[in-house]
């Protein structure tokens, strides 16, 4: 241990966060576009943040940037105070959600430009900027300007131009968002690919909410500029918090109802829960519904009639809508299971109905 | 599809003005360049006599390397001048940017002749500007190099050609997306750096366009010189006019006219080339 932090320049707690949010607040004007702001970021995660357009979550990003100060709080990143300094001091890079590159310069002088302005000796710019173009497979473009690359090219192009730099952060602004679907999927996979390669912290910013699953360590989900819940992408999912956050990632049921003596009732649905008497809110995923095989139940299960509505048919799984009675809608999941008309048992477990706050 | 009647019909009127009012006067002039006064009348007798004079007289080599010399001070100190206007109101004047813009064009409604006598009324001996001097104790007769002086000539055309050269440099600046300066202080380029690497390249088509508006339009200017040059800041439009209104040497006129055409169309030529140089899109 003690030899290791020797042998290291710079003594970090390992434990300590590569980058802390303390109290961050930005206002525009009348304003308010983040609240009181409060999160950190471990080395070699990838962080993302998450949520509609006008959530806050490119100001955050633009915060820690440094094209923008901060209203109140601070912003502090390896033991140094990051928000006083200006951007080009800052080791921290990001990539453009349309890319931003130099229109003037060919992409290995785009790719070299970071390097150049720190005054790197000419040999090493050449290395290093060769290695970068390889590692995003773009080493043959290297005397193309960027008009001449597709979107896809531009985009490898920027994450080389950023990487080249090795950052101790790289911020990504929805750098997805101008492919077409299917080389966005190819992009998601190799830009996860690349992160646990290198090992450089990544902090990503989208509002789709399936890319960030498939990316994201944690994800932290932004809304009106406050953060509403932060946990890693499965557990996000599995455990909302909070009804807005069971909504925004995946599909749910989002049931109201109360419990009254030690039985929670919501609708047609009635199932025993020790919790104190009061109004209450449940997540219940579609996926977590099944039908119910004849005649069994267990004690930790809720079993209810419903007729199916409506069967949307998806390959490997199928949406079904069923209404439990007296209107109440509720979606069901299905492994494929054919054609489905008139009243059925479904099932799902009362673990799997989560509460969650308003 | 158009047809061709249609094409024919639209596309006649300015093929047919630029025939009438730009090629036939060029003709004209080249011709008349070509031939001869004799007796005070002229003579269509083809001959090279007045490009020889051009050649041999010293006089008019010597006017011609001061109005180039005027015309790239004008360019230089315009540039000096709008560019700096056109980069503060394009990246840090905030939301006062639409009444800068404004103040900017302004001067160009008023007549260019009334802005001549203005300089006039600024800079002679019983102007304003020596009436301050002498006021303030800081020279005791009136200064005389400020009228009358290519200075004179050099600062009038400034001022007047300032707003051509801001237009084209402002509309470049504007072009380039912002995106690209925060990209570049992103990757550590100091807001000097920044401006040297990405702002001034970009910039290159609006400062070329502005620099050529410069230069072309003081290389023919005979308005300055004739209200505040005096005979020291005479330029070779003040001779082209004199020859064609006063000495009624019209061959010889036009010579000098061909010439001017000449490097006018050169210069052009040259920006252009390097205009599409510093294009990328």
């Amino acid at each position: 241990m003690s030899s290791a932090a020797i042998s290291q320049p710079v003594l970090v707690d390992a434990d300590a966060p590569l980058l802390e949010v303390r109290s961050v607040a930005k206002r525009f004007g009348a304003r308010d576009v983040l609240k009181n702001i409060s999160l950190n970021i471990a080395s070699g995660e990838f962080l993302t943040l998450l949520g509609e357009s006008g959530s806050g979550k490119t100001t955050l990003l633009r915060l820690i940037a440094g094209f923008e100060p901060p209203t109140a709080g601070e912003i502090w990143m390896s033991g140094e105070r990051l928000d006083t300094l200006p951007p080009y001091k800052r080791r921290v890079n990001t990539v453009f959600q349309n890319y931003a590159l130099f229109p003037h310069l060919n992409v290995r002088e785009n790719v070299a430009y970071g390097l150049r302005v720190q005054g790197s000796p000419k040999k090493e710019i050449a290395g290093r900027v060769h290695d970068a173009l390889k590692m995003v497979k773009m080493v043959e473009f290297a005397g193309a300007r960027p008009s001449r690359l597709s979107g896809g090219q531009q985009q490898r192009v920027a994450l080389a131009r950023a990487l080249v730099n090795r950052p101790q952060l790289l911020l990504l602004d929805e750098p997805l968002s101008a492919l077409d679907a299917n080389l966005r999927k190819q992009m998601q996979s190799e830009l996860k690919a690349l992160q646990r390669e290198i090992g450089i912290t990544f902090l990503f910013v989208t509002h789709d909410q399936e890319e960030a699953m498939a990316l994201s360590d944690r994800i932290a989900l932004l809304k009106d500029g406050a953060l509403e819940q932060v946990a890693p992408a499965r557990e996000i999912y599995a455990h909302p918090a909070t009804a807005y956050t069971a909504q925004f990632i995946g599909q749910t049921n989002l049931l109201r109802g109360e419990i009254r003596r030690g039985i929670a009732t919501c609708g047609a649905l009635r199932w025993p829960l020790e919790e104190a008497d009061g109004a209450v809110r449940f997540s219940l995923r579609p996926e977590t519904i099944r039908l119910s095989p004849e005649g069994k139940r267990q004690t930790y299960e809720v079993k209810f009639r419903a007729t199916v509505r409506q069967q949307i048919y998806g390959g490997a799984s199928e949406l079904l809508e069923v209404d439990c009675g007296a209107g109440q809608l509720l979606r069901v999941r299905l492994p494929a299971c054919g054609p489905l008309t008139g009243e059925h048992d479904f099932v799902f477990s009362i673990a799997d109905a989560i509460r969650v706050a308003d | 599809m158009y047809s061709r009647a249609y094409k024919t019909i639209v596309s006649a009127p300015p093929l047919l003005w630029v025939a009438l009012f730009l090629l036939l006067p060029y003709a004209l002039m080249f011709a008349h360049s070509l031939w001869a006064v004799q007796d005070g009348a002229l003579v269509h007798h083809w001959n090279l006599a007045n490009y020889k004079k051009l050649l041999t007289n010293p006089l008019y080599a010597e006017v011609l390397f001061r109005t180039m010399r005027i015309a790239v001070s004008v360019m230089l100190c315009s540039l000096l001048l709008g560019y700096p206007l056109a980069y503060y109101l394009s990246f840090h004047s905030g939301p006062r940017k639409e009444l800068l813009y404004q103040l900017v064009i302004v001067p160009l409604w008023v007549s260019y002749l009334v802005r001549g006598y203005a300089w006039k009324t600024i800079l002679g001996s019983e102007g304003v500007l020596n009436g301050f001097l002498q006021y303030a104790h800081i020279t005791q007769a009136p200064v005389s190099f400020l009228l009358y002086s290519p200075f004179a000539v050099v600062l009038m055309l400034t001022h007047i050609y300032t707003p051509f050269v801001f237009l084209p440099i402002y509309a470049s600046l504007e072009h380039i997306p912002r995106p690209l300066v925060e990209a570049s202080q992103d990757l550590g380029a100091s807001p000097a750096s920044t401006f040297l690497r990405v702002i001034l390249p970009l910039s290159m088509p609006g400062l070329l366009a502005g620099a050529t508006f410069a230069f072309v339009l003081s290389l023919g200017d005979f308005l300055a010189p004739l209200l505040v040059g005096g005979s020291s800041g005479t330029m070779i439009a003040n001779i082209v006019q004199t020859l064609f209104g006063a000495t009624y040497d019209w061959p010889l006129g036009a010579a000098i006219s061909v010439c001017i055409l000449l490097i006018t169309l050169s210069l052009l030529f040259i920006t252009e080339r390097l205009e599409k140089r510093w294009s990328f899109k």
